[in-house]
Formats: structure tokens, sequence, C-alpha cells
């Protein structure tokens, strides 16, 4: 098998007692949805997290393309090609929706330290900004301030700016989070659509979607990975079952 | 913002107006003083602009921005007093000075937030004052004359105080275009992006503390400026002007006139300055009024005098 994208090896987060990620090893491969479920507080965020950089582990290692980043800084690894969307929607609420994304584009696109030109005027830049917010049908809300965009369109800008710097991974934390349905049927169909070219770990406790969109799932229960597989195993898991989804939740969809 | 007329921007063009016009009114009128007054205003006007920088724009809030108008001062009143009266020297040594301040002190206070950074730049602007005080060749406690004004090879002749008058304004509004070049610049939105929201930023690729750290040299140096005209202004410099109650003056004027804002620390310099005039004219407890008038201002008109005009554009 090929080196893996993304691999994450023995990871160990304790906050005080509690272990929120506890020897947690998997790895997502190229062009792979891996998607990590798993009950409230079982770890996710924490361990999306890490591989991000916003928080340290206290033990383990994860590599991006076969180089250790387990000690790099959140901004160099999003330079190596990871982006996230958060759980909670973090974004610059006093700029536009093209702001927010064409600022991820810059990012990628030469030195920042540069005082005079006007940014908003950078031809480069906006293009980019606005082929993202249309990926994720948002680019009629461009000049919107985002303190005045609803939460789906919020969770979608999230998207957008995860999309603008052009990542080798991406790592979604409950995208569909706090959506409609027919929100989450958009964000489905979005899903579909970016898997196609770029690698995907998602945190989602949306288990239709998990299941129509995953290739390998892996649940985590109390900070500990309990199995890993494709949609078909995990439905058959008898430990999976018990400990997380509930025989009413499970079988919602064949194949 | 689109709008053809504004309140804001009325505001704002009257005001310049006023700022240009104002030796004329001087000259024809007989009254020096306002002319003396409105100088120290668009000096204090330069520090309050450079402070909103960091404090406005960056989220950066300085409690110690008073200690610039000291080093950029005593650069001016040490090389005079050494017997080097060429402005060409003495006001890049006054930038130089303040910017070495600001690499080395936000270096230092830029690794905490909130209340810790009011409170570390407050202590090292302290520090600085009370290290000018033990300048006792340079007078220490009493402060130290300029004798002799800034020269500048006969380009301006910095003791015509219409000449004067001019250059400060003309710093002020260089300094201003400057800032406005900034802010729509990319660093100027990456530092405005870490204002809004520090976690977002680092996830899109940007490390906080270099952007912030040249936003704070660039602020300080530019207060050093103001720094070198004030010396001149007052033909004088002593650790008072790097005292703490100078800084939050400067907060005040900011605050007072909008943060964020292009222009607002120079409507809050003239509002701030002028009804300080007034009310120490008419009382000695000015301060009475002058405080809860103030507090009336900052609680309910947030964003200051350019939010309230802002709201009343809008309706
Ligand atoms: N900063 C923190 N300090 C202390 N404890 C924390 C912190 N962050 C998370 N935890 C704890 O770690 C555990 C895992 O939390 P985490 O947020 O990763 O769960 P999650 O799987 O994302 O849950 P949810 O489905 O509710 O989003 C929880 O017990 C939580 O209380
Ligand atoms: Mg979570």
């Amino acid at each position: 098998m090929a080196e893996p994208l993304l691999r994450v090896e023995g990871l160990v987060r304790r906050f005080g007692g509690i272990v929120a990620t506890d020897h947690v090893s998997l790895d997502v491969a190229q062009g792979e949805l891996h998607a990590i479920i798993g009950p409230n507080g079982a770890g996710k965020t924490t361990l999306i997290s890490q591989l991000t950089g916003h928080l340290p582990p206290n033990a383990g290692s994860i590599s991006l393309g076969g180089l250790d980043i387990t000690y790099l800084p959140a901004h160099r690894r999003c330079a190596l090609g990871l982006a996230r969307s958060f759980q909670i929607t973090s974004l610059l609420l006093d700029f536009t929706a093209a702001d927010n994304v064409a600022l991820a584009a810059q990012a990628h696109a030469g030195t920042s330290f540069r005082f005079f030109a006007d940014a908003r005027r950078e031809r480069g830049l906006r293009e980019a900004a606005h082929a993202a917010l249309d990926r994720v049908g948002l680019s009629h809300r461009a000049d919107i301030v985002v303190s005045r965009l609803s939460h789906g369109e919020r969770r979608e800008l999230e998207l957008a700016v995860a999309l603008a710097s052009r990542p080798k991974i991406l790592l979604l934390d409950e995208p569909m989070a706090g959506l409609g349905a027919t929100e989450s049927q958009r964000m489905v169909k979005l899903l579909q659509e970016l898997r196609k070219e770029v690698s995907i770990v998602l945190v989602e406790h949306d288990m239709e979607a998990v299941f129509a969109l995953a290739d390998r799932i892996s649940v985590l229960v109390y900070g500990r990975l309990i199995a890993s597989g494709d949609p078909a195993a995990i439905r058959q898991n008898e430990e999976v079952r018990r400990a997380y989804l509930g025989d009413q939740h499970v079988v919602t969809r064949h194949g | 913002m689109s709008k053809a007329f504004s309140a804001s921007r009325a505001v704002t063009a009257l005001m310049l107006a006023g700022l240009l016009l104002l030796p004329l009114y001087s000259q024809l009128s007989g009254n020096l003083f306002i002319l003396t007054l409105f100088t120290r205003i668009v000096i204090l006007a330069l520090a309050a602009a450079s402070l909103n920088l960091i404090m406005g724009y960056g989220g950066m809030t300085s409690f110690g921005h008073a200690a610039y108008l000291g080093i950029g001062g005593y650069a001016v009143g040490i090389l005079a007093q050494e017997g080097i009266g060429s402005g060409f020297v003495q006001w890049p040594v006054a930038l130089a000075a303040s910017a070495i301040y600001a690499l080395v002190i936000g270096a230092l206070s830029l690794r905490t937030r909130g209340v810790y950074f009011i409170m570390i730049t407050l202590a090292f602007a302290q520090m600085a004052y009370y290290v000018a005080s033990g300048l006792a060749r340079y007078g220490g406690d009493d402060g130290l004359t300029v004798y002799k004004r800034s020269a500048f090879a006969g380009l301006v002749d910095l003791s015509n105080r219409v000449q004067f008058y001019y250059l400060c304004l003309a710093c002020l509004l260089g300094v201003i275009a400057l800032i406005w070049r900034i802010v729509n610049s990319r660093f100027g939105l990456v530092v405005q992006g870490l204002r809004s929201n520090e976690q977002r930023m680092q996830a899109i690729g940007f490390p906080a503390g270099r952007y912030r750290l040249v936003c704070f040299v660039i602020s300080g140096t530019m207060c050093g400026l103001a720094g070198a005209l004030l010396a001149n202004n007052t033909d004088f410099v002593s650790p008072a002007v790097m005292y703490w109650t100078r800084s939050g003056d400067l907060m005040v004027m900011v605050i007072l006139g909008g943060m964020g804002t292009l222009f607002g620390p120079v409507i809050g310099a003239v509002v701030y300055l002028v009804l300080e005039e007034l009310l120490s004219q008419v009382t000695e407890y000015w301060a009475l009024i002058m405080g809860p008038l103030l507090l009336v201002i900052v609680l309910f008109g947030r964003g200051g005098i350019m939010g309230l005009l802002g709201r009343l554009d809008r309706g």
C-alpha cells in the first residue's frame, strides 16, 4: 500500500483526569473520505484540533505526506495543505464573505508583508474568492458582511474558506451542525462533489450523511477508536451498535 | 459609505478645511493663541492616529503609547544639547529610537493578551518615564529645554509659527494617508483579521505574532514623529510627556473619535483638547465635568463620534 496522505499514530491528549484522545491511530488515504463518528464528548473535536495544530498532543505522532507535522504550528500545517472547518462557526464576522475567502487565498499566494497596494483590488485573490464562493453556492452573497449571514450560509462559508487555500486534505468538524433538512441535503451534495478533488476527514453526527459519503468510518468512544472499516462493516459491528449507534439508528440505507 | 453625502464625511471635510484655514483666521483675527492651541492638537492627533493603528485596527490596546512622545522628544532634545541641531539627523534618530523601543517592547508584551497586554505596556512606559527622570545630564525630573528648534537647511523654519503649524499638519495628513494605504493592503487586512478572529487567521495560515509586531513597530515609529514635533513645539521635553495619564489621554482621544476609523482620532483629539481648554477657562474643576461627559459618549455612543455620525447616516 502506498504511503497514506495523513497518518496518526498513538495519539494521546489528556485534559486533567479525562483522556480525550486515547492512543488513537488512523490513516487517511489519498482521495479517501474518512468519517469519524462517536457520541458527544467522544473526543472528535479534540482529535481534529490536534491534527490542525490548535491543540498539542501529549504523545503520539502525526504525519502528512510522510512529513512529521506533530509539532508544527497551525499556520505551517495549513501551508502544507491542511485546512479545517470549525464545529462552532469561526469566521471574521466584521468582514464580508468575499474578504473571508480572499484572505484564505492570500495566505497561499505570496507574502502578506505588502503595505501599499489595495488588497481588495488584487484580481487573482478576488477571482479565487469568487470561485470558492461559487463552489458552495454563495457567490450572490459575496459582499455581505458575515455577521448578517444566516447560520446555514455561514456553514457554507466555512467550507469556502477551507477550499480557498487549495488544501490536500479537508478536516470538517460537523459541517451539517444546525442545518435544516434542505440545507443538509445541499451540503451532502457539495461534499459528494468535493470528495472527487480532495481527501476529507469528516466528523458528523448525521448518520445518513456519513453512511452515504464515507469510504471508511472510524468510531470514537471515550477517546478510544473502537472500530474502523467500510460502512458495511461498521454497520455490522456489534460493539459499535452497543456503544453508539443504537439499534434504531442502524441500517438507514443499504449499499 | 457609498452615498455621495454622509454626515461623517461632511464633518471630516469641514474639520480638514478648518485645520487648513486656521492660520489664516489666526492672522486676520489677531488670535495667536488659537494657533498655539491647534499646533498642539494637530501633534497629539498624530499621536492618537498612530495609536489607532494598533488599538483600533489591530485590536492591541496599548496603555503606554506616550512613551514614544518622550523618546521622540528626547532624541531631539539630547541631540540639540550635544550640538547636533540638524533635523535631518534628529528626526531619523527619533524615529529609529522609537522603532527600536517598539520592537523590544512589542516582542515582550505581544505574548500577552487583553488586560495583561494593557498592564505590561503601561509598565514599560512607566519604566521609560523613570529612566528619563534619572537622566541627570539632561535635566532629570525637571526636563530638558530645547534652545534651538530642529534646523532643516532653510527648507522650513520651525520657529515661524505658521510654517511650523503647516509642517505638523502635513505630518498628520501624511501619516493618515499612510495608515489608509496600510489598512487596505494585504498586511492591513491580516492585522484586522487577527483582531477579528485570531483562531481563524491561524487556521487559514497566518502566524499572528510577526504581523502584530510589525504593526506595533510602525505605530510606535509614527508616534515618535509626534514626539519630535512636540519637543519642537514646546521647546522643552520632560519625563511628564511619558506619564501614564498622557497615554490615557491618547486612548480617550481614539475612543472618543471612533476606533478603527481613519479620521476618528483627529476628531477625538480636536474635541477632547478644545473641550479641555474651554472647560478649564470656566472652572478649575473642569475634570469633574469632562470625566462624566466622556463616560457618556464612550458608554452610549459606541464607536465614538464617528460611530454616532455613521448611525445618523443610516437613519
Ligand atoms: N479545552 C478543554 N479543556 C478541558 N476539557 C476539554 C477541553 N476540550 C474538550 N474537553 C473534554 O474532552 C472530551 C472530548 O471533547 P470533544 O469536544 O473533543 O468531544 P466531541 O466528540 O467533539 O463532542 P461533540 O460531539 O459534542 O462535539 C470531553 O469530555 C470534553 O469535556
Ligand atoms: Mg465536537
